[in-house]
Formats: structure tokens, sequence, C-alpha cells
């Protein structure tokens, strides 16, 4: 079966201010269901490589699969339709919409792929909500609720379209333990029900030390 | 899309300043423009319309071909005669009532009207003024060239019915003290004194022209001069198309061989200044517009900048650059719409205000309030314009959310 994500020969520079080679030749593969955390000090590139796994960051040789197929070289909008479709984020500060209910944060993405009817994805909004546990608070407006329910607000959207992989970007990172906790319960939960692959940043060693892999990366290389 | 509605919501007072400027330009548009083509029909109307698009009438003039001219003996030489004297001629128009049947039946013409210039005194006690009576068909005046504008008391209904009536210019009425209804006396430059009851006063605003002339019936003019019913001075015509003047004038001129005056070259100074009053008034909201527009652009770069955070959430979640930028130019139209519509709506308030402020001038008689054009292209131009602007105002900013790399955001925090 093909991995999930697949990246080959992955290497990017900065050369502004001065020459730096951030990441340098890094192979990998997801498979599916599998959670990986990326473990690594702060400098050592592990978000930088999210960003550039996850389509954002354009601006790298190598080359990147999703199940499959070939991301490099194709264009924002396309890449923006795949990020749309097939991948969910979350995100270490929360970035709801702050003029949006809960309800419509969640619903966004989906209304942009347009494949389902409005009533279809309020539904299946609300199941998301419901399965996070904050249902109840579907129609306060993002700016209204704690740092916690965000951060399961945030999942819920990243669910909305039925992803083939999470990526998140610390997402416990600004959270108490106890909410760091509940985020990882809801990931490891996520990842065996609905078989799906979770690709997270963290500094966190508790975090890590729970999921099925952890890459280790230091000065733009992955540890063995 | 929805969001740029939820945008401009939670900005009310930011969004309300940028509406309220495109309201202000375009209301003042409207305004200006109501107003500005309303004066110009007014002050056209006040000369060209009651001017005939083309006048007909017999110039008396020296031959230009003098009879030494055509002799064969003196082809070769050059040939001067001094002191040329006009030719004794009539000031009728020759075949008056063929060439009005033969003008009556081309398309391009509304009407035409047969005139008798004559010219008399007005008889008041011992002194005698001198003025110029037309005789007129004046139900056809009336239709053609707006006579009943003019015409203060009285009606020209009352001229029709009266073979011995007569339309008096209002500076003749007061100078003599005459009343609707008095009985005057004119006289020929030929002699003979003719009895006419005045059925009206009338008031061109035209000092000169209300001090001399009047109007009476054709046939009475024609009694006056003591000529036959196909006596005609002159000939005026009013055209479905003003711009056709000019070239019929031409043609009829040598066709008839007859002086023909158009209507512009006769008042090319009105054309010029209605075209500048024009430039004027959409050089004012074309400014004013602009100036909205960079309050747009203000406001839109700033939501811009706070909003940045939510820029790269759309984008990462798979919102293309593309859909980014028209969410902002979205909201800029919303802006350019609600401001623009709030605007003709003012606009249109207060040109209803102005159309009924009183405004009397002596020039105007039959006016009494300001004159306003309400003609729906401009509200139509306003729209359009409120529309662009905005456009352009909000285009800018977008291409710069556009352009936003949500990677760059997403890390900095």
């Amino acid at each position: 079966m093909e991995p999930v994500l697949k990246a080959q020969g992955i290497s990017k520079s900065f050369t502004d201010p001065v020459d730096f080679q951030v990441l340098k030749d890094i192979n990998f593969q997801v498979e599916k269901g599998e959670f990986v955390t990326i473990m690594g000090k702060s400098g050592c590139g592990k978000s930088t490589l999210l960003y550039i796994l996850s389509t954002m960051d354009r601006d790298y040789t190598g080359n990147l699969f999703l199940e499959g197929s070939k991301l490099t070289g194709q264009s924002p909008a396309e890449l923006a339709k795949v990020r749309n479709e097939h991948i969910g984020f979350v995100f270490q500060f929360h970035y709801l919409l702050p003029e949006f209910t809960i309800l419509e944060n969640v619903m966004l993405p989906a209304q942009k792929l347009g494949r389902r009817t409005a009533e279809e994805i309020r539904a299946d909004a609300l199941e998301k909500l419901t399965l996070l546990d904050i249902a109840e608070q579907a129609n306060k407006l993002a700016s209204r609720i704690s740092g916690g329910q965000k951060q399961r607000v945030a999942i819920a959207r990243a669910l909305i379209n039925n992803p083939m992989i999470i990526m998140g970007d610390e997402p416990t990172g600004n959270l108490d333990s106890h909410n760091a906790d509940n985020v990882f319960n809801i990931f490891k939960q996520l990842g065996k029900e609905r078989n799906l692959s979770l690709l997270i940043v963290t500094h966190d060693d508790d975090f890590a030390k729970k999921t099925d892999r952890i890459i280790r990366m230091e000065d733009g290389r992955i540890l063995a | 899309m929805r969001i740029s509605q939820k945008h401009l919501l939670a900005r009310k007072k930011q969004t309300t300043v940028a509406a309220l400027g495109v309201t202000f330009g375009i209301g003042t548009f409207i305004i200006l423009v109501s107003f500005m083509t309303g004066l110009n029909g007014l002050l056209d109307g006040l000369i060209l319309n009651r001017t005939p698009h083309i006048h007909l009438f017999n110039e008396i003039r020296p031959s230009e071909h003098q009879p030494v001219d055509l002799a064969d003996e003196y082809k070769e030489g050059i040939n001067v005669v001094h002191s040329i004297k006009p030719k004794q001629s009539l000031k009728r128009v020759h075949n008056a009532l063929p060439i009005i049947n033969y003008l009556e039946e081309l398309p391009e013409v509304k009407g035409v009207t047969p005139q008798v210039m004559a010219q008399v005194f007005y008889i008041s006690g011992s002194i005698e003024l001198n003025g110029v009576v037309y005789g007129v068909n004046i139900l056809d005046e009336e239709r053609l060239f707006n006579m009943s504008d003019y015409i203060v008391e009285g009606s020209a209904r009352a001229l029709e019915n009266d073979q011995n009536g007569i339309l008096l210019g209002a500076g003749i009425a007061s100078k003599m003290s005459a009343k609707l209804g008095d009985k005057i006396q004119i006289s020929t430059v030929g002699g003979g004194i003719f009895p006419l009851q005045i059925v009206g006063i009338y008031q061109s605003g035209l000092a000169e022209i209300d001090d001399k002339q009047s109007y009476v019936n054709l046939v009475t003019a024609q009694r006056i001069l003591g000529e036959s019913r196909n006596y005609i001075t002159d000939i005026n015509v009013k055209l479905y198309d003003i711009e056709n003047a000019p070239p019929m004038a031409v043609r009829l001129q040598r066709q008839f061989n007859i002086r023909a005056v158009d209507i512009k070259s006769a008042n090319a100074q009105f054309e010029t200044g209605t075209s500048i009053r024009n430039l004027i008034t959409y050089a004012v909201s074309i400014t004013l517009l602009v100036v909205a527009g960079f309050g747009i652009y203000n406001i839109l770069n700033m939501v811009i900048y706070e909003k940045m955070n939510d820029i790269a959430i759309l984008k990462a979640t798979g919102f293309s650059g593309r859909d980014v930028k028209w969410i902002f130019i979205l909201q800029a139209l919303v802006i350019g719409f609600v401001g623009g519509v709030i605007g003709l709506v003012a606009g249109y308030f207060f040109s209803v205000l102005i159309d009924h402020s009183p405004f009397e001038t002596d020039a105007l008689p039959t006016i009494k309030t300001f004159p306003v054009n309400f003609n729906p292209l401009y509200y139509v131009i306003g729209m359009v314009f409120a529309m662009v602007s905005t456009f352009f105002a909000g285009y800018l900013p977008a291409l710069r959310a556009e352009k936003i790399d949500p990677v760059e955001i997403l890390r900095g925090q």
C-alpha cells in the first residue's frame, strides 16, 4: 500500500540574511493510520519541514508525494485544493476566525470544497463537534471560548473534509497539561477510529512518547 | 461570500465611514449633474427652444454678379464696379407656400411655421414707439417653439380666435401702460392705422425683444401690410435632430436660392457654455469619488493588516490566493454598492428639494423653482462610477492579501 505521505530528498536553504541550509536531504514517510511526532530543538528545521509537507511552502528541492501523487511543482491553486480536501491542520495558536461562530468556523473548509449542501455540512460539523465534546458551544462566537476549547474546534475544523492526514505544529504547546492530554487523547482516538494519519511537531516529550513513532531532527537532518 | 459580510459587520464604524465617503461622492455627483443639466436645459431653452433650427428668409444684399461680368467683350479684363447697391427686390420669400409644403414632407422636419414680419409703430397717445410685429400661426409656434412658456397674461388660444388681437411684448405694454383687453393702435411704415385688442402679454426675458416685438395672426399681419395670403417673409423650421440643421441649411440655401441660417452657427456660444458646465460637473464628481476611493483603500489596507492571521488560516485550510483576493474585492464592492445606492437616494432627495426651492427671475416668467434634470441615465452613471472606483480601491489591497505567504504569518508567532 502507498504511504500517505512520502518525502524524498527534501532540502531547503535560506539565502537571507545569510546562506543557511535548514533542511538537508530529508527522506521519510508516514503510513496510513500512523501517529508520528517530529521532535527536535528550536531551529532544527522541524517547523520548516512541516510547512513544506503541508504544501504551503513551495520553495524547496526534492519531491513530495501524497498517496502516491506528486505534489511538488503543482500550482498554488491546485495545492490549495489539495490542502482543502486531504490535509487537516492544527496550529499552536488556534487561529479561528473570531467573527464567526464555532459552527461556522468548522463548516468553512467544507463550504470551500463545495461537495455537499449547507445542511449536510452543518450536520457533519455538529457531529464532529459532538465527537470533540464541544457541540453545546456551537453557536458561540469563536472569540468567546477558552484556549482548550478553541483547540478542539480547530481539530474539528481539520476533520471536516475527512482528510487523509492531520498535521499539527505544536498543537499542545499553548495548553496546560490537562488540556494537552485531552488533545492527545483525541488525536489518538481519531487515528484509531478513522485510520487517520497524524504528523505532529512538538517539544513535549510526554506527548511524543505516547505516539507510534518519533522522528528526531537535528541541524536539518533526521537522526536515526 | 459570507466572510466579507462578517468582516464588514464586525467593523461597522469603518465600513460606515467608507460607505459614507462613496455616498457623499455619488450624492454630490447626482445633485451637481441634475442641477447643472437642469440649468443647462433652462438656459438653452431660453434661446434655443424658441430659435428655429433653420431660419429661411430673403436677405437683401447686392447681387454677386454684376452685368459687366456676363458681357463677353469684358471677360478678359479686370472689372471694377464701384458703389454697388442692392437690387430692388421684395422682402418676401418667393414661392413661400410650395417651399413650406415641401419642407413639411421631409421626414427629418418636425414642423414648419411661416412668419410675416412687419415694421410698425405702436401708437400711444402722441408718442410713436417703433417695433416689429410678427404674423404667425400662433398654435404652431406654441407647439414647436414653446410660445406659451412666455405668455404671462392671456393665452395663445385667445390670439388664434381673434383676428384683431395682438400678443404684446411686456416692455411695450408697460411703456404704453396697456393692460389685457385694452385697445391699441399700430401704424405701418407705409401709413395706415390699425386698431388691435390686446389678448395677451408675453415676456421672453430678453428686454430688447420684449420692448419691440409683438405677435399677431398671419392674416392680420398680411392685412396690415396690404399684402396677399402668399406673402411670407420668414420660414422657421424645427427638426427632430438639431444635428441635421447645418447640412440641411446649406442644402436649402442652394435649392431655393434663399438665405438659410442654422441654429448652430447662430448660437455657437451656447454649445461651449454647456460643455464647460458638464466638464466641471464631472471633474468635481470624479475628484470626490477618488477621495472616497482612497478612504476605502485605507480601510481595506487596515483590515488586511489586522486580518493577517485569518488570511493565513484561510489559505492553510485550502482557500487559494484568488479566493482571498475576492473576499476583499467583494468587501470593497459591497461598500461601493451600499454607499452608491444611499448616495443615489440622497442625491435624488436633495434634487427634489432643490427642485422645490423657489427661484424667480424676470428672464423666465413661467419658472418658479430651480430647474432640475431627473434623467435616470445620471443615476446609472453614478452607480457605475461608484462600483468602478471602489473596485479599484479594493483591488490593490486585495492583491496584497492574495500574495500574503501563510507560512511567514504562521511561523512568525
